[in-house]
């Protein structure tokens, strides 16, 4: 296989972290975040113009995902291809844990659900593709601002609403906590969506390492800690599912 | 270390893949391989069964790696396959002696026509419960021995063996020329009441019955696997739409299930006794574990679901990859007013008709490729639809509910659509992969590492559940233009085509 050609894997890892954000971004913030010089940044950004992949604002000066890219079929975040490459695993991660589980992606600054594998006791459950969840009170939401660091300043800009007496409802509460799941690899929401429910997550890289999304087991709380704390081989399983899959996004498609 | 898992091959039509499972019928570890489709002229298709082989030994040791096992892990190994596909082989050199003749091939439809004569395609049905019709093995293997000469003549003699993918595998790992029940049941030289070789069909069809495997159950270890598998039991080999209705223990009479993969197949379990039908399925075995009476089923095969969108990924080339239908899908609301029938090679149950060829009926200057994603999908549903009344009309039972599996129950905008026009509820079963999971089962039960199909049962769950959620009207006025569609498809083939 040929070399990778070192500026369009840039242009991409731009184009994927303008994908992630609701507001615009200066050239300095992208530079930055990306660890590269203003001028290289600058550079593929006029390019990515002109294609009409980003769209400048004329005021601010700050980018933004352009519609031509919109328009060739938003793959780059298919929550749908990212169900379908997750099927298998996201199934062995509720037969193992036995629990439900549910796969995640960024949606306009909340979690949208893209996959639901109920817990595997036959009880009636219902399907919650398509539901949208805040992101400061889920493990999955956690685990996407956790990475996506420009979101957090953006999120906790206004305010945090209450859910339960757990929920994180100050910013800097919640920045030291994203801190910790940025070195764990993992999120957990004790009882901060809903009383009596804990969940576990782990982020899902695709192969340039960005998280493109979040996988996560749900359940009560006495299952899923002992003595309040996470019982570590559930959490374990979690991280090794969304490793797994992880590794097949970098494989070839079906 | 102990032996405490079974690897269960599914030769695909389009990959060959190996899932390896525990105790609980738990996935362990996967590995899956593409091979080639050779398309020598238009509706023939044809497979390199020396490709599949080196792909299937390449894949149960990429299984193994990936799981950080060994084969010594491996308590058997079962086989599901792509069925109907034909394979004839010299015994004394191991070599093809032409490529596989795939299922989905049309070109025995005109020696299909001629076998039929004036006593029509289903002159055959009351001893094998297959109408007559390129689909199945036994028309292919006349083709194939008349395509060349002497290939006859070294038949008769027993210098050629034929087989289905299943008993190419298994001769080529154990050295056996057999076959297993199902498998058998798709030739249309088995007898479904004997459950062996017809010297009637054989004679009418022109197969030498010396070429022939000896047929065995589903369930049964056919012999150790050579040095390419270190020496593992061959324990099973079903077809994979068999191996599915097994993996959904789907073991009594009355449970159904429909797999969506390449073409989508639902099989019905009729228990001890073969049901034949006169809306235009299938009646075939399900299943024969070791000495136990074998287990029928009826069956409606749809030869084109999720290869049309696979058609619309590579052929026309407005998704990327198959998932994204859905996304294109989701960009408009309904269909715009268009049908796609993807009578791409003729239509199958409940219709059988070789001389259809695929319409996008009801096009308009208002239809957007949204709308053809949609229609693509929707194909799906509503032949599913056709096969669920025919399957209704033949057992009087009504369907209550779909227990459904294969790749596409990733799409939840066709799941939820299935369940609408089925006007039932669609349920997926947390192992999806029930084609691989069936075959681990009927291995995993010839060599007692499970007792007895009901302790597979606990094993099965629900993994989600779409509940219809379309007005009568609408479904039927829906199913109505989709009818209508169908009838656009048929008497396109002419004779000089």
């Amino acid at each position: 296989m040929p070399k990778p050609i070192q500026s369009i894997e840039r242009a991409s890892a731009i184009l994927r972290l303008l994908s992630g954000r609701t507001r615009r971004l200066s050239l300095a913030e992208v530079a930055g975040e990306l660890g590269l010089p203003k001028g290289t940044v600058y550079g593929i950004m006029r390019t990515l113009l002109s294609v009409g992949f980003v769209e400048q604002d004329p005021e601010s000066g700050k980018y933004r995902i352009g519609a031509a890219l919109l328009h060739l079929g938003s793959s780059y975040l298919d929550g749908n291809e990212l169900r379908t490459r997750a099927l298998n695993w996201a199934d062995w991660l509720a037969a193992r844990t036995n629990e439900s589980v549910r796969l995640g992606t960024l949606h306009d600054g909340q979690v949208l659900l893209v996959h639901h594998v109920f817990r595997p006791d036959n009880s009636p459950q219902v399907l919650e593709v398509g539901a949208l969840l805040p992101m400061h009170a889920t493990a999955m939401g956690k685990v996407l601002l956790a990475y996506h660091p420009y979101l957090t300043e953006e999120l906790t800009n206004g305010r945090l609403p209450r859910f339960t007496s757990g929920t994180i409802t100050d910013p800097k509460l919640l920045a030291i906590e994203l801190e910790q799941v940025r070195e764990q690899g993992w999120a957990a929401s004790l009882e901060e969506l809903m009383e009596g429910e804990t969940s576990f997550a782990a982020p899902i890289r695709d192969r340039q390492g960005v998280a493109v999304g979040a996988i996560a087991i749900s359940g009560p709380t006495e299952r899923l800690c002992d003595d309040a704390q996470p019982r570590v081989e559930l959490v374990s399983y979690v991280r090794e599912g969304a490793r797994t899959i992880s590794r097949d996004l970098g494989a070839v498609p079906w | 270390m102990n032996a405490q898992y079974v690897a269960a091959i599914d030769q695909g039509t389009s990959s060959s893949r190996c899932l390896v499972f525990d105790l609980q019928g738990r996935i362990v570890s996967l590995s899956q391989k593409e091979h080639e489709q050779i398309f020598p002229r238009p509706g023939w298709v044809e497979h390199d069964p020396r490709e599949i082989l080196r792909n299937v030994i390449e894949v149960v040791h990429g299984a193994l790696d990936t799981g950080g096992l060994d084969v010594r892990d491996l308590v058997a190994v079962g086989i599901a396959n792509q069925r109907e596909t034909t394979v004839v082989w010299d015994p004394h050199t191991g070599e093809p002696v032409h490529n596989a003749i795939v299922w989905q091939d049309t070109r025995t439809d005109a020696l299909c026509r001629k076998l039929g004569a004036e006593l029509g395609q289903d002159r055959f049905r009351d001893r094998c419960g297959l109408p007559l019709a390129t689909y199945f093995s036994g028309p292919k293997v006349s083709w194939l021995l008349d395509s060349a000469p002497g290939l006859r003549q070294r038949a008769e003699e027993g210098d050629l063996l034929f087989g289905t993918m299943d008993s190419w595998l298994v001769w080529n790992l154990t050295g056996r020329h057999v076959t297993d029940v199902t498998n058998a049941s798709r030739t249309m030289l088995m007898n479904l009441e004997t459950l062996d070789w017809d010297d009637t069909l054989l004679d009418a069809i022109g197969v030498p019955r010396a070429m022939l495997p000896v047929i065995r159950p589903s369930s049964a270890i056919y012999g150790e696997a050579g040095e390419s598998l270190g020496g593992v039991p061959i324990a099973a080999a079903l077809g994979d739409q068999q191996a599915a209705l097994f993996g959904q223990t789907c073991f009594s009479a009355g449970e159904a299930k429909c797999t969506y993969g390449t073409g989508s197949f639902l099989l019905l379990n009729t228990g001890s006794r073969p049901v034949l039908s006169g809306h235009g399925l299938l009646t075939t075995v399900g299943s024969k574990i070791g000495d136990e009476p074998a287990t029928y089923a009826l069956e409606g095969s749809i030869a084109v679901t999720g290869a049309l969108v696979q058609w619309f990924r590579d052929k026309v080339g407005l998704i990327g990859s198959a998932p994204e239908v859905e996304t294109l899908a989701r960009t408009v609301d309904d269909n715009g007013g268009i049908y796609f029938v993807p009578a791409f090679s003729g239509l199958f149950a409940p219709h059988w008709r070789g001389d259809a060829r695929g319409v996008i009926a009801g096009l308009t200057g208002y239809v957007t490729k949204g709308h053809l994603a949609r229609a693509v999908l929707e194909a799906t549903a509503w032949q599913t639809r056709e096969v669920v009344d025919a399957m209704n009309a033949d057992s009087g039972i009504e369907m209550t509910s779909l227990k459904a599996d294969g790749g596409m129950t990733a799409n939840n905008l066709l799941m939820q659509f299935l369940a609408d026009v089925l006007g039932v509820p669609v349920v997926r079963p947390n192992v999806a992969e029930t084609v691989s999971l069936g075959a681990a089962y009927a291995a995993g039960l010839a060599v007692g590492f499970w007792p007895d199909v009901e302790s597979l049962r606990a094993n099965w769950h629900k993994a989600a559940e779409w509940l219809p959620n379309m007005d009568q009207a609408e479904r039927e006025r829906g199913y109505r233009k989709w009818k209508k569609a169908v009838q656009r498809t048929l008497d396109w083939v002419d004779d000089d085509d």
